[in-house]
């Protein structure tokens, strides 16, 4: 258990270090590590700490809240196919996102963007866990999943095309595929605050999951208030999600992929799998946003396509193993 | 001293009644057989005496407050529910879930307490298996190991031996027995009147939506009873080895 | 240079482009309709009073277009094939970019079509004069802005410094997109005295300039474009920290404005907005 935390912590601290020093730029590892912390005066150190370092803070975080909100989601709805993704809570997101964008409320104030979002992300969960019901059964957890998925992608497409800002329009795959091209540090400002609250509140779960693993009855017979523990998903989800998605767009499968990984490693315990598959999460989403920078540099190759090519595929292997339990 | 006392409870479920107006109190050293015909109200009764459903009326652990409650009562809900495949060992140390302070790891006591849930129910061999690959009687086993690691004065359980082999059954009743005879109470849904008769101390009966009756084995389990509210009759005898009770016949039933 | 000569040049390769139809018309058209931006500017400058019927509204938005004002005196169209037949005209300008369904149903109907190709070099912008002035049989007043047009870019060029004394300059618009000197806006730069960053990683046509190769390129000036209503996350890189902090303490006050759409004589005052810059900057090194 330990060493697994620590295998993983060392692993995210590679990648890290990685996701700082590869680039197009091209610059040597030691040169760029060295400017980012002294500043030379040469335009390296602005590579660093203005493109680079942001970037990797952000698919650390954004990586750690995906990872740990699925991980959440599926111990709450003890459903292996739950992900914030495939069920409509990024695109819910999304969608209070961009419009906070076109109406101008993420400029008027300054957490605007991440709130809105925020705000889309609950209405999300809400209604997912409204249609999918307490046990969360799988067709029915899916099939919500879509329609809200759907429905929130129309939205976010007609606000886009509705907007006076020819370029708007086209960033549609954005906020469906997600991407942390050119990310500043006002973004990690932005959305650090959210997802640490975020993760706190989601970190507190962890032994009313473990107690979930029986059943709500008896989880509440175990001293379990279930009512805060809901709320706490719903905010803690809600606020990863949201901040996340107001500044990368969605990225999916890294709640599912991660968690369904790491599940055997610690026992198959929920609140073990938490802070495991945070850091499995960092992990995942830092190698990608490498990969995508070193595979097409110039293309801007949207994450949720490496995200999706990973995870579709385990995604229909997990369809496949509960199909029985679905039908 | 009570271990709990109810009073005046009443049910109602989507506007229609379940039960109505039921009193009772157990004190320590009692395993209660809850008996009834299916949809007496036994799972009801069970869940809103916890607190798992609003009632009106009072329930001495509903009042109180969870965390108490958890560490007054353990409670063995009918489905046997596992979600994720943790092994047999750790499982049973959830019911140690409310005697930890918050981030406090299982410590010696809590050892003991699941060391001694697993040698209780003959779970051993199991401690390190996968909980979700296990049959249906094992898996009932480590529930109820689980519901004693809770090492609570009152344990209530929900058909707790539905689905055991005879002679698992017998020792599960036993194990019951046992922990009224050291101190602590039991309260156990069983549709075994047989077993019931042979182990309980005290049966309650409900039917027709009230408590119908409230004591002894050989008292509860008259024949009236038995036409009235399980339409069957039965041989009922003492004997050295205790109490037979063997149903004969259905009556009025059409 | 033999301006006259180059001037013949000119107007040789203008007749050629010319479309046959119209080269057939022996009669000045008396109703044009123009349904492209750039057309639009060339036709208000060397029209006749009266001549020149509707214009697209682009040309009478702020953004984009140069001639706003004189645009309002034209009734405005949406490039549209049915509005357009029914304002009878008797000769459509279009441009390359226009919709082909669009231009192909107004030669069913028999409506005269010309199609203009965009500058992509100021080289080009002598030729759509020349072509426009042929095309709305304005030859003479067409001639005269050519040789007025080529004298004042001789002037600036003179003025530009020499190789090796080039200041750079990053031509960034949205997406991270950067021109180089094959494209109008990238030589607007180059004229007014700048070497292009995007020339420098072979993009002389233009490409997507990653945000690191822009700083690490450090360029004496930074050219962003005025931004459109509303947010998008295309137009949002031009503002991140980087840009920003390049465009700082640099040349500052330079945008692409409506003066650099079109290969039309306003590219002049860009090129001349730019040259001062340099100079400015040049002279009182910070």
């Amino acid at each position: 258990m330990t060493r697994l935390m620590l295998i993983l912590a060392g692993l995210v601290l590679a990648l890290f270090a990685g996701a700082l020093v590869i680039g197009p730029a091209n610059a040597p590892y030691w040169d760029s590590l060295s400017a980012l912390f002294v500043d030379d005066g040469t335009p390296l150190t602005l590579v660093m700490r203005e493109i680079r370092l942001p970037r990797a803070i952000l698919a650390l975080a954004i990586g750690a809240s995906l990872g740990m909100a699925g991980a959440a989601m599926q111990g709450y709805l003890r459903n292996p196919l739950a992900d914030p993704g495939l069920i409509g809570v990024s695109s819910s997101a999304a969608l209070g996102a961009v419009i906070a964008l076109q109406t101008g409320l993420a400029a008027a104030y300054a957490f605007g963007l991440p709130l809105a979002a925020l705000v889309g992300a609950v209405l999300g969960v809400l209604l997912v866990l409204a249609l999918a019901g307490p046990r969360g059964a799988s067709i029915t957890l899916i099939l919500a999943g879509i329609v809200v998925s759907a429905l929130a992608g129309a939205l976010t497409s007609l606000v886009l095309n509705l907007s006076p800002n020819p370029f708007a329009a086209s960033e549609i795959v954005f906020w469906m595929m997600g991407s942390l091209a050119d990310r500043s540090m006002d973004h990690v400002w932005l959305a650090l605050p959210l997802i640490g609250l975020g993760l706190a509140l989601l970190a507190t779960l962890a032994r009313g999951l473990d107690a979930l693993t029986l059943g709500e009855d008896a989880a509440q017979a175990l001293g379990i208030n279930l009512t805060r523990l809901r709320l706490a998903l719903v905010v803690g989800t809600a606020a990863v999600v949201g901040a996340s998605t107001a500044v990368a767009g969605t990225i999916g499968f890294v709640g599912l992929v991660v968690p369904h990984l790491l599940r055997p490693f610690v026992g198959a315990r929920p609140g073990a799998l938490l802070w495991a598959s945070a850091l499995g999460g960092a992990a995942m989403l830092l190698a990608a946003d490498i990969l995508v920078r070193v595979v097409l540099p110039t293309k801007d190759l949207k994450l949720g396509v490496v995200t999706a090519l990973v995870g579709a595929p385990l995604f229909l292997h997990l369809i496949y193993k509960t199909r029985r339990q679905m039908a | 001293m009570t271990l709990l006392s109810v009073s005046g409870l009443t049910i109602q479920r989507r506007k229609r009644t379940i039960l109505r107006d039921v009193s009772f109190s157990v004190g320590p050293g009692e395993l209660v057989g809850l008996i009834g015909a299916n949809g007496a109200g036994k799972t009801t009764l069970m869940r809103a005496v916890l607190g798992l459903l609003p009632a009106e009326g009072d329930s001495s652990l509903a009042a109180l407050p969870q965390k108490a409650r958890a560490q007054q009562a353990a409670w063995m809900p009918q489905a046997r529910e596992v979600a994720w495949p943790v092994s047999v060992e750790r499982l049973i140390s959830l019911g140690r879930l409310p005697h930890l302070a918050a981030g406090q790891a299982i410590g010696a006591a809590d050892r003991a307490a699941i060391d001694g849930a697993i040698a209780d129910m003959g779970l051993e061999p199991f401690r390190h298996r996968t909980a979700t690959n296990l049959s249906g009687g094992e898996l009932a086993r480590v529930l109820i190991a689980r519901t004693l690691a809770q090492d609570t004065p009152l344990v209530l359980a929900d058909e707790p031996i539905a689905g055991l082999d005879p002679a698992h059954q017998i020792q599960t009743m036993r194990l019951f027995a046992g922990l009224a005879q050291a101190g602590r109470s039991a309260i156990v849904s069983i549709h075994d009147l047989g077993l019931a008769a042979r182990h309980c101390t005290r049966l309650i009966l409900l039917g027709e939506g009230r408590l119908v009756a409230d004591g002894a084995p050989g008292d509860v389990l008259t024949p009236d009873n038995l036409t009235d509210h399980f339409n069957i009759t039965a041989h009922f005898a003492r004997s050295e080895a205790g109490l037979i009770f063997q149903p004969l016949d259905v009556v009025g039933m059409d | 240079m033999n301006r006259r000569g180059s001037h013949i040049v000119t107007l040789f390769a203008g007749a050629v482009l010319v479309a046959a139809p119209v080269l057939a018309q022996d009669e000045a058209p008396q109703r044009v309709v123009s349904m492209n931006l750039c057309t639009d500017q060339l036709a208000m400058m060397l029209a006749d009073e009266g001549q020149l019927y509707s214009v697209s509204y682009l040309s009478q938005q702020d953004r984009g277009s140069a001639m706003v004002e004189e645009a309002r005196k034209y009734v405005p169209n949406r490039a549209l094939a049915e509005e357009i037949y029914l304002m009878d005209p008797d000769l459509v300008i279009a441009g390359s970019f226009s919709a082909r369904v669009t231009l192909d149903m107004l030669r069913r109907l028999d409506v005269p079509v010309v199609v203009f190709d965009p500058s992509s070099s100021l080289s080009d912008i002598p030729d759509r004069i020349t072509q426009m002035g042929a095309v709305l049989h304005q030859q003479d007043k067409a001639a005269r802005m050519v040789d007025e047009f080529n004298a004042a870019l001789a002037d600036l060029a003179a003025m530009a410094p020499h190789e090796g004394a080039r200041p750079s300059a990053a031509l960034y618009s949205a997406n991270g997109w950067s021109s180089g000197s094959a494209t109008l806006p990238g030589q607007i730069v180059a004229a007014a005295g700048f070497d292009l960053v995007a020339d420098e990683y072979g993009m002389a046509w233009g490409g997507f300039l990653p945000l690191e190769l822009l700083a690490m390129s450090d360029p004496n000036a930074v050219i962003t474009g005025q931004p459109y209503p509303a947010a998008s996350r295309a137009e949002e890189i031009l503002d991140h920290p980087v840009v920003t902090d390049l465009k700082e303490g640099r040349m500052q006050g330079i945008v692409s404005d409506q003066d650099w759409s079109c290969g039309t004589p306003f590219v002049l005052g860009a090129i001349e907005r730019l040259s001062t810059a340099r100079q400015t900057a040049t002279e009182a090194p910070q």
